[in-house]
């Protein structure tokens, strides 16, 4: 594990190189240990792919202490991947109607759009980080084989629920935004709510499972064909 | 820390009234603001808050309040409102000529209102970010914690159809009427002057050891210019080219003040309304005392960096807060 400082009031933990075993996993024991043992001198913590970032308190608390509180929590991080995370099923209608570089994507890859769908939803992914936007999951790793590039334009305007890979990422939009990944269908569930609570389905550390449903099923689920 | 969305949660005394301020005009970007909504980046919101803190807590200091009540954060001015409750007002940060019923009215110091005066801001001669306060604090409903607005999150804010966005005309900014607060001003040796050139402080970290002993020392030697490409999300800054060895990194944690530096070799500096995570190399942060008095500039201002450690920082934080403090309030 490596310390860097990263502002005023804040470091960052690299426990890791991303692929590497167990890396998500240690991520995720950092957070919920330092959270424990540092209770309100944190200000926030932002876990990612091999990373911690932990913003505390400098008017009570400075870096040497929560330097000491790694160190501290250092001897009870394990190795082995717990399998206790929770997996979270989400359905998704794939099809090139929502999913406007479905086609593209499986020809790139000399595959067919039913091929791509089936590798899509053949891996569990992990909730590596959450961010760009509220709600936004990054999910992965997508199998090789429909890995794909960003688009060299993106788009203005990605529909909410859109799902879309880029690279061996793969995510669902949680509201209308800009994008350049790649769409390949939409999911009627909605991935960030500030009316709910929880607010989203899923956190960082769960895996994300993906079912194929039928365009009625979508539409009935509360789906939208809008863009 | 908390993981529970804490939705919608009116302050108390709002709940009866629906009466404060009308605004007529809204300005060129009004924003609620309180001191910023922390602990939700574990689902990707941003803190939001005052760009210039200083300036905000004396607004609200002025009217007697919490120093992180809500309050309204005028970008380059143009606010117009007509008070429809007796209270006291303040204003503060960026030079704005402000008069009440057509008469001028001193910045930085409370005033008092009653129903049907007209409040109005012009425009910005020295800064760009100016503070509203009302005795206090408006009632505005919480979103996670706070009323901050992140029009790009579109949360915070007003409540409903409204939430998220910049004010409009016609909003009513509800507030509780109130008398006898003592009406004080801050002593001019106090105030910041947002004329004058500025340096940001930095720690460096994050990807540092990226830059090469001779891009740090450009960094650091070098003019700075502001550009109009600068938002609540960041500040971009145009000089010499500072490169990094690396291209793009693992997406990471940013925090307040970060200096994001992409393939063209200029900074940005992050601010309030940032992603939480992003994958450009950094090569420090801006110390937040420092941040304030940058978001403070127009486009084509000059800035340079000096580097500062961590600890030096834990130090000029702990002098700032002692002297903010110990600053009083004099009566007028």
């Amino acid at each position: 594990m490596r310390i860097e400082v990263a502002g005023e009031n804040a470091l960052i933990l690299y426990v890791g190189t991303h692929g590497e075993q167990g890396v998500a996993h240690r991520v995720e024991q950092v957070t919920r240990l330092l959270k424990e043992s540092m209770g309100d001198l944190l200000i926030d913590l932002v876990p990612s792919y091999a990373s911690v970032l932990i913003i505390f308190d400098l008017f009570r608390c400075d870096h040497l202490k929560v330097r000491q509180a790694i160190r501290n929590i250092e001897p009870q991080l394990t190795n082995e991947a717990s399998e206790n995370g929770r997996i979270v099923t989400l359905p998704v209608y794939y099809a090139a109607e929502v999913g406007a570089d479905l086609e593209d994507l499986a020809r790139n890859a000399g595959l067919t759009t039913d091929e791509v769908i089936h590798l899509h939803q053949a891996t569990d992914y992990r909730v590596y980080a959450i961010g760009f936007a509220p709600g936004f999951a990054y999910l992965g790793d997508v199998d090789e084989r429909i890995a794909a590039p960003r688009l060299s334009t993106p788009r203005q305007r990605v529909p909410r629920g859109a799902v879309a890979i880029a690279d061996r990422q793969t995510a669902v939009y949680p509201a209308v935004s800009p994008g350049g990944w790649n769409l390949i269908g939409r999911c009627p569930q909605r991935m960030f709510n500030p009316d709910l609570d929880p607010s989203m389905p899923v956190q960082v550390g769960d895996k994300v499972r993906f079912e194929s449903i039928t365009r009625d099923d979508y539409l009935s689920l509360g789906g939208s064909l809008d863009d | 820390m908390t993981n529970a969305a804490q939705n919608t949660i009116f302050q108390q005394g709002s709940m009866d009234q629906q009466q404060g301020f009308l605004v007529q005009q809204p300005g060129l970007m009004t924003l609620i603001q309180d001191a910023g909504r922390y602990g939700q980046h574990g689902i990707g919101l941003t803190v939001g808050g005052p760009l210039d803190a200083e300036a905000f807590r004396w607004a609200n200091r002025l009217c007697s309040n919490d120093v992180g009540a809500t309050a309204l954060e005028v970008s380059f001015g143009g606010l117009v409102l007509e008070a429809q409750v007796e209270t006291v007002i303040a204003l503060t940060g960026a030079d704005i000529p402000l008069t009440i019923n057509g008469e001028a009215q001193p910045m930085w110091q409370t005033l008092p209102v009653k129903a049907g005066d007209k409040i109005k801001l012009g425009f910005a001669t020295s800064g760009s970010r100016a503070y509203f306060a009302v005795a206090g604090g408006l009632c505005v409903p919480h979103t996670f914690g706070s009323a901050a607005t992140v029009v790009r999150e579109g949360i915070g804010g007003l409540a409903g159809e409204k939430q998220g966005a910049k004010l409009a005309k016609g909003d009513v900014l509800t507030c509780q009427s109130s008398t006898g607060i003592e009406l004080r001003c801050l002593p001019e040796q106090h105030r910041p002057d947002y004329s004058k050139d500025v340096k940001l402080r930095v720690i460096l970290g994050y990807q540092k050891e990226a830059f090469s002993d001779l891009q740090i020392a450009t960094f650091v030697s070098s003019e700075y210019t502001t550009t109009d490409r600068s938002d609540r999300m960041g500040f971009r800054l145009e000089g010499p080219q500072i490169k990094p060895s690396i291209n793009g990194i693992l997406s990471e944690g940013i925090c307040h003040g970060a200096i994001q530096v992409p393939a063209d070799g200029q900074p940005i500096v992050l601010l309030n309304d940032r992603q939480t995570i992003g994958g450009y190399p950094k090569i420090g942060s801006v110390l937040s005392l420092d941040t304030g008095k940058l978001a403070q500039l127009s486009p084509g201002a000059k800035v340079r960096f000096e580097t500062i450690t961590i600890d030096d920082a834990h130090n000029l934080h702990m002098l700032a807060k002692h002297r903010e403090e110990s600053a009083n309030l004099v009566p007028v």
